[in-house]
């Protein structure tokens, strides 16, 4: 497909053009001291000048140079806005007769997000949507939604998409793609990646980008490339997991877990939820679904009790889940190597770490 | 809906727990037509005997009349339910457990021979069989609720005992420790706020006390290490609303590895 390029009043058209198709625009924002997600209106609403600098366990934002998309991911991800903490799912009147269900104004989400966060909604859309059990609510989102891919040109210091095959270029999945150039000259290449792209593209002035913008855009998605804050090799990496199941490690990494469960709560990808049935005085209910994490003792809460009462079964599972069980489950890994889990921890527990203590045998 | 006999009793405490009763505001008219105050002196003066189905407990235990008190008070209720820190881990109070309360009796009052106390300020269930627990100081008026309703309508309430970072990120807050270095005890804190102190920018100080599953030694171990931490106030953050319980060893091997 032919590459354009726009400027920043292209870029502030394409948003614009975004709300007048109904899209709520979700994108990055600065908020209480990190790059978030939430609704933009315009261009201003972007982080303009940020950088961030992330490692285990620590995040802060610091201004320098003039890009838009001068961050990596920071804590939210687009699960908050496809499959929100709580919701409700439906009403019962007191008779225990009418049963309402919640049909869901839902709205349209034009996603502004990352390559790794792309792959994330692929994810979802794998474990949701094409097993024998649909998530109807979960549909209606995404049927509704844009996915607009801003390409890396900076990757954070925890992330590894490298590595899994989600970045720093995006894939499949995005209707339309930008990157980010500040050179000589401040633009974005833009280009479909759908039809509904295509449509969305056409009704904004851009030109056709010359070979040498190409390239150069090139170029700064080939240095990213280089500078991954991590890595994790692939290689045998599902058998690893299924051999380690008795590795002494464990116990290492029980030591400092505190199965707190951001690292599940901040992954694009985890997707566990409980319900809870919350009664009126009149005696009419309602039943809510809302997040849960395989780091709670209510999550393996059978007759008698939990089944992963350790702290170290529970990290065990977590990260056997994220890159074995996943494959054989719905045939990818359950991580896009974004580095949240590794950022979020509030101890900095590194996944990509733990993999290479395991990799050191004893398993 | 049969209407049911509730009680409020005192032991103690600041007033804050029972107050979050009448704070219900909405919800207050309906529930005073589905249950009837047989005791509640915060909000009436009419005092009727027992049985009651639900009595709710505010307050620690402290003297020899609370002892013999809260007996009775078992013995006449159906459900016993403790309500806030105080009732469930001894309050801010039991920071008298620490030192000798005969001093702190000879400094504060004239006449200390008329003060009958005990060395302990402790929780309910040291002293009677409790049927639930809420925790918070103060408690959170809308699990208060749902457990009266839920006991209104037969069913067995659920207070989920995750940890609070579970209700942080539920806000979509970003994290105070990750993003400012603030020391927060989120991680090994019991849920039920809704994540009030990180919402508001602040480390959550553990009014709810311990969670399910506490790892203090790991998270002491980071504030010491990467914080840098005094070990001093560490032991003080430990010990603000958790004098008793799960977080009390870890307050004593945090101080004696300073000492
Ligand atoms: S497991 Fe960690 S690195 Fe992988 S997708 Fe989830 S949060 Fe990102
Ligand atoms: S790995 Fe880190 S974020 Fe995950 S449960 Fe353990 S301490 Fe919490
Ligand atoms: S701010 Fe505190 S409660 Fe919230 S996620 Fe961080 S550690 Fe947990
Ligand atoms: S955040 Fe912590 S200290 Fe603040 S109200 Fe909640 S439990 Fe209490």
């Amino acid at each position: 497909m032919t590459v354009r390029v726009i400027g920043k009043e292209g870029l502030e058209g394409l948003l614009r053009a975004l709300r007048e198709e109904g899209y709520t625009v979700v994108g990055p924002l600065v908020r209480d001291g990190a790059i978030h997600y939430g609704e933009i209106g315009s261009i201003g609403d972007l982080p303009e000048g940020y950088r961030d600098e992330q490692g285990a366990g620590r995040y802060r934002l610091r201004q320098e140079g003039d890009l838009f998309f001068g961050y990596a991911v920071g804590p939210g991800s687009p699960k908050y806005f496809l499959n929100p903490p709580e919701r409700l799912l439906f009403r019962v009147s007191s008779d225990g007769r009418g049963v309402e269900e919640e049909d869901g104004d839902d709205p349209g989400f034009a996603f502004l997000v990352r390559p790794c966060d792309v792959a994330g909604i692929s994810i979802r859309d794998r474990v949701l949507l094409e097993g024998e059990y649909r998530d109807p609510h979960y549909l209606r989102r995404r049927e509704k939604s844009l996915i607009i891919a801003v390409n890396c040109t900076h990757p954070g210091g925890t992330c590894f998409c490298l590595s899994m095959g989600t970045g720093p270029e995006v894939g499949d999945g995005a209707d339309l793609i930008l990157t980010e150039v500040s050179g000589k000259e401040h633009y974005f290449l833009i280009q479909a990646g759908s039809q509904r792209g295509k449509g969305l593209l056409e009704r904004i002035p851009s030109m056709e980008a010359s070979p040498a913008q190409i390239r150069e855009a090139e170029g700064l998605i080939e240095g990213a490339k280089g500078r991954m804050g991590r890595a994790l090799e692939r290689d045998g990496l599902k058998e690893l997991l299924y051999r380690s199941h008795d590795h002494p490690y464990w116990r290492d990494v029980e030591k400092r877990c505190l199965a707190c469960g951001n690292c599940t709560f901040v992954c694009p990808t985890c997707f566990c939820t409980t319900l809870e049935d919350r009664m009126a005085l009149d005696g009419s209910a309602e039943r809510w679904q809302r997040w849960d994490s395989c780091f709670t003792l209510d999550f393996t809460y059978l007759h008698g009790g939990s089944i992963r009462s350790s702290i170290a079964s529970r990290y065990r599972h977590w990260i056997t889940h994220k890159l074995a069980t996943w494959i054989d489950q719905f045939g990818t890994p359950g991580c896009v190597g974004c580095g949240r889990c590794i950022t979020w921890c509030p101890v900095g527990i590194d996944i990509t770490e733990v993999v290479e203590e395991l990799r050191k045998g004893g398993g | 809906m049969r209407k049911i006999r509730l009680a409020v009793w005192k032991f103690a405490s600041c007033d804050g727990c029972q107050l979050s009763l009448l704070d219900c505001e909405e919800e207050l008219l309906p529930l005073s037509e589905a249950v009837e105050v047989a005791y509640f002196l915060e909000a009436s003066r009419r005092v009727e005997k027992g049985p009651y189905h639900i009595s709710l407990v505010e307050g620690s235990i402290t003297t020899p009349h609370d002892v013999e008190r809260i007996k009775r008070i078992r013995r006449a209720s159906r459900y016993l339910i403790a309500i806030g820190a105080c009732a469930t881990a001894g309050g801010i109070q039991a920071l008298r457990n620490l030192r000798d309360v005969e001093e702190f009796t000879s400094l504060v009052y004239a006449r200390p021979e008329y003060i009958d106390t005990l060395k302990d300020s402790t929780p309910v269930s040291h002293h009677v069989k409790v049927d639930l627990e809420l925790r918070g100081c103060p408690i959170n008026k809308h699990q208060l609720l749902y457990v009266l309703i839920s006991l209104l309508n037969g069913r067995t309430p659920s207070i989920p005992s995750h940890s609070l970072c579970l209700e942080c990120k539920m806000k979509d807050n970003v994290c105070v420790m990750v993003s400012e270095g603030v020391p927060c005890m989120g991680p090994v804190t019991h849920g039920g706020c809704g994540a009030i102190c990180p919402s508001y920018r602040r480390g959550c100080y553990g009014c709810y006390g311990p969670s399910e599953t506490v790892n203090m030694e790991s998270l002491g171990r980071w504030w010491i290490e990467r914080y840098g931490m005094e070990r001093e106030e560490l032991v003080r953050r430990l010990r603000t609303f958790n004098i008793e319980g799960a977080l009390a060893p870890f307050a004593r091997s945090f101080e004696g590895e300073g000492a």
